[in-house]
């Protein structure tokens, strides 16, 4: 007994260890690199956009079991181009990827793919099969339309908007590559995530019985912040610092908050119809900061009167939590304890956590497999754009105070983008004379 | 802190639960020390979390503290200040140490596979009681899926609290299986390699109790920071290492100046 359970944990112990941060990565074979790959039937892969989240879905690309190669990057920046670039090249990426060996001979851009620029995508997106969109979501829509355009197929982070124009586009940019079959993954990850897939199947067999109401939360305490530089363009400055302009960002209900809402969306089957909700910027305030709310708190309205109650906040020392709940007849989903509870607290489904994968590496594992076998699988644009839609909902109702309706909104073409985009493009939003941005007031803000 | 003296004590174990990597027992000697009671609360670590006069960046250097963390990574254990700091990379955890030095002028730094094995012993090598584990450890069985504030268990025979489970907590040291085969009989310590893997010491509230001995040694892993999707990846955080920790140690005997700066270059390159 003893020495059974001895050996399974030694097996356990030296299973995790030959694995490290992949599940089924092929091990270092000549010159230290994890794989062998002939060029020419390779699947080519195009990224657009170079910052740290670029590089991940890049490298999850370049890991994923496929003949896949990286032919172009593009940026707007050649700082930011050039350490993605040194990141994915690296000699040795064990601190990253847990064991020694780099993806080097995947690396196929060449000075000549390295596009720099506002048009840059338009030059990198004619030499792929498969197109990384990983910029700030302010870039998506235009960006998703020149890739269905030359008909690829598209990995593309979320948000896909940070406006209601925006989503019009992508809504009906998905329905243009569901005619040409063209696979659309967005990384609205959870989908790929073994402990909320087998939740929802769950749920779709009535486990806790009718959708009653949920809860998500994105309580934490914000994200990085680049100061304003000497010599910078507004345009230049707001890129670099974009978390904190809507026009790029979208807020942070939109940018990170969408993926809690979104789970939402999807258990419940559909997206809200309106919504009202309050918020501001109690603590986060000041020119480092931009125009984004601080906290909001909204009460997302569906068709069947069914209500989400969702919360998010960028406040240091207050309590941190980004979860979801889902409340329904005959118990209460929890997916941060990935769980099930029936109303009297006892515990009707517990996922086992060792069975958890790596999300983010399984939506390109799945996306290239189809790609490689010539299937047609994926078509995420459309639950993208409407769980970025109810995202923009929310900062809609937060920002004016009042209720928004989801038809009103969306037809209401509101669009925050720069009439060009460009470094010296005149931009919507000016500091005043103190460095100060103009800041939504609930009660005077209006929708449009 | 805790004063450990000088002494031998026997590394590894030849109990039926001992896996192949504690083999073969050595005689070890070691220097007298000195090794934090209980592990490193996010009272003590937030002194340097929030110290706002220092830079927050992404790289891991001189005088930065870590990012702030992207989601929360406590994953709703909660955050009082008795409550012992988790989700770290043994990197933050040197940072930590190195900024302690800034601060007080003592050398402080993680303890050795050797040292934290030492300490967890107690001078008591014999097999472990499970029985009497729920009494001074909070492991799978006992923890309600949580870790908890320090120091509510009973401490071990030299003064320590939660040396077995709770948080498993970092080493200073590279994990090699064979290491017991050559391991130097006199403060041994090994020489860093890549970041993973290295050991981790005592278990956690996660882990089957037959987990929590003192002579286990649990190799890190990059899945523990698998949540993370960016390249690089935070060298600050660990996104699925909930479960572990850390507490210091600081040597009796201090190091030149130049052994100190040397040692922090050394881990944190």
């Amino acid at each position: 007994m003893e020495n059974n359970l001895k050996s399974r944990r030694e097996f356990m112990k030296q299973s995790s260890m030959l694995a490290g941060g992949l599940a089924a990565i092929p091990f270092a074979s000549e010159a230290g690199s994890f794989f062998n790959t002939s060029a020419d039937d390779a699947i080519k892969v195009v990224l657009i956009g170079c910052g740290g989240r670029g590089t991940g879905a890049a490298m999850q690309a370049m890991l994923s079991k496929q003949n896949v190669k990286l032919v172009a990057m593009a940026d707007v920046f050649r700082d930011r181009l050039d350490d993605c670039y040194k990141s994915l090249t690296a000699d040795d990426l064990s601190e990253d990827l847990g064991i020694p060996g780099n993806i080097k001979n995947k690396i196929a851009v060449t000075e000549e793919t390295k596009f720099v620029g506002f048009d840059a995508y338009q030059k990198a997106i004619p030499l792929a099969d498969v197109v990384i969109l990983t910029t700030p979501p302010g870039f998506r829509p235009i960006h998703f339309e020149e890739a269905v355009k030359q008909n690829k197929h598209i990995f593309m982070e979320k948000p896909v908007a940070t406006d209601p124009a925006g989503i019009k586009k992508v809504l009906e940019i998905a329905e243009i590559a569901k005619k040409k079959k063209l696979n659309v993954v967005v990384g609205l990850q959870r989908h790929y995530q073994n402990s909320y897939r087998e939740l929802y199947k769950r749920f779709k067999d009535d486990m806790i019985g009718e959708f009653v109401s949920a809860q998500a939360w994105w309580n934490n305490e914000g994200v990085w912040m680049n100061p304003r530089k000497a010599g910078q363009t507004e345009m230049e400055y707001q890129l670099r610092n974009w978390y904190y302009f809507n026009w790029i960002c979208g807020d942070h209900i939109v940018e990170q908050h969408i993926h809690n809402i979104d789970v939402i969306n999807w258990f419940k089957g559909s997206y809200p119809v309106k919504a009202q909700g309050m918020g501001g910027r109690e603590v986060r305030k000041g020119k480092d900061y931009g125009e984004i709310f601080d906290h909001h708190y909204v009460e997302f309205h569906y068709a069947d009167g069914s209500i989400l109650n969702s919360q998010c906040r960028h406040i240091k020392g207050t309590m941190s939590k980004v979860d979801e709940q889902i409340v329904g007849t005959k118990g209460t989903i929890f997916c941060g304890n990935m769980n099930i509870v029936d109303r009297k607290g006892k515990v009707l489904y517990q996922f086992d956590k060792n069975k958890e994968n790596d999300p983010y590496q399984s939506e390109h594992e799945e996306l290239f497999a189809a790609i490689a076998k010539g299937e047609y699988k994926f078509a995420d644009a459309e639950n993208g754009a409407k769980s970025t839609m109810t995202s923009i909902l929310g900062r809609l109702a937060t920002y004016t105070g009042n209720v928004v309706e989801w038809d009103m909104a969306l037809n209401s073409g509101l669009s925050l983008q720069p009439t060009h985009y460009a470094w010296d493009a005149d931009m919507p939003l000016k500091p005043d004379a103190n460095g100060l941005y103009p800041v939504a007031v609930p009660g005077v803000t209006k929708l449009i | 802190m805790i004063s450990i003296p000088a002494g031998k004590f026997t590394i590894g174990s030849k109990d039926p639960m001992a896996e192949s990597d504690e083999s073969p027992q050595k005689e070890i000697t070691l220097s007298p020390f000195w090794i934090e009671e209980h592990e490193v609360t996010f009272a003590e670590w937030d002194l340097y979390f929030k110290d706002n006069t220092l830079p927050q960046s992404k790289k891991i250097d001189g005088v930065t503290r870590a990012t702030p963390q992207y989601i929360d990574m406590t994953w709703g254990m909660g955050r009082a200040g008795n409550q012992p700091t988790n989700s770290l990379s043994q990197q933050a955890a040197v940072m930590y140490c190195k900024w302690l030095y800034s601060q007080t002028g003592f050398f402080f730094r993680l303890p050795t596979e050797a040292e934290w094995e030492y300490a967890c012993k107690a001078g008591n090598n014999s097999a472990p009681d499970i029985k009497g584990l729920a009494d001074v450890g909070y492991s799978k069985e006992n923890s309600g899926a949580k870790f908890h504030a320090v120091k509510e268990k009973k401490p071990n025979a030299w003064g320590l609290y939660d040396m077995l489970g709770n948080l498993s907590e970092w080493t200073i040291d590279q994990y090699d299986a064979a290491y017991y085969q050559n391991i130097s009989t006199k403060d041994p310590a090994t020489t860093p390699g890549p970041k993973y893997p290295r050991t981790v010491r005592g278990g956690s509230y996660l882990d089957d109790a037959t987990e929590l001995r003192c002579s286990n040694r649990i190799p890190s892993n990059a899945k523990w920071n698998q949540r993370d999707p960016q390249i690089p990846k935070s060298r600050w955080w660990l996104t699925d290492g909930m479960f572990v920790g850390f507490r210091v140690v600081r040597p009796s005997i201090q190091p030149s100046k130049e052994e100190i700066e040397a040692y922090y270059a050394r881990y944190l390159k």
